[in-house]
């Protein structure tokens, strides 16, 4: 049984991700949407944090979402997935649930 | 089929409307006997703050709503202890929760459990459904 997290807020707006880092359990995976994808950028404050995290759960950040603000796919944190709404699809289906943090 | 239901509940109330919503949520599920529990995460632990008194910014205070919840059989209310912790809360801050245990005479018995993250973290695990507020 693992969980499907969703994150759609920017860590430096709200702690939704971190508080979703503080209760993702071993082998769950976690995407980065809408505005959470700026979590998934290297050299923020919270790039560390992640990186720590991907030794028990799968991150992924949603593409569209990356190049919609002008961020680019080549900085975002190593070891981060990017995917399309069709592996966000996939992603959904791979999971017994799916946690919106708002 | 019974499912388990979780309603994760992480803002303060009446600053947006999630926190109200949410427990019209759940008093509407109570209706569909599932297997319901409550979790305050974050700022959502001032849901359960006592002596809300909203007479002067004319909104209804919901909070007695809370203390109805036992009535509808909603009686697993689990609280983040490090939400509580980092606000400088404890649980004597919360409204004193109760419902009565059918199966043990009818006893008042508390509603309200203070859990730590990975205890509550496993119990996100167990759920059917998570619907966050």
């Amino acid at each position: 049984m693992t969980t499907l997290h969703t994150v759609n807020k920017s860590p430096f707006e709200r702690n939704s991700l971190t508080s979703c880092l503080r209760f993702a359990t071993e082998g769950c995976a976690l995407l980065l949407i809408e505005d959470g994808v700026v979590g998934a950028m290297q050299g923020t404050r919270l790039a560390p944090r992640l990186a720590e995290a991907m030794g028990k759960i799968t991150i992924y950040v949603l593409g569209p979402d990356i190049q919609a603000r002008g961020l680019r796919e080549n900085q975002v944190i190593e070891g981060i997935r990017i995917v399309d709404y069709d592996g966000f699809v996939d992603l959904t289906t791979e999971h017994d649930r799916v946690q919106a943090w708002l | 089929m019974i499912k388990k239901f979780m309603y994760l509940n992480r803002k303060a109330p009446y600053g947006t409307i999630y926190a109200l919503e949410s427990l019209e949520v759940v008093l509407i599920g109570a209706a569909f006997d599932q297997d319901v529990s409550l979790a305050f995460v974050d700022d959502g632990v001032y849901q359960l703050a006592k002596d809300q008194n909203t007479d002067a910014i004319g909104m209804k205070n919901f909070s007695p709503t809370y203390k109805a919840l036992g009535d509808y059989e909603v009686n697993k209310i689990y609280v983040d202890s490090a939400s509580l912790e980092e606000r400088g809360l404890t649980v004597d801050d919360l409204m004193p929760l109760t419902y009565e245990d059918e199966d043990d005479d009818w006893a008042e018995k508390p509603s309200i459990r203070v859990v730590e993250s990975a205890e509550l973290a496993a119990l996100m695990e167990e759920q059917d459904v998570i619907l966050s507020f």
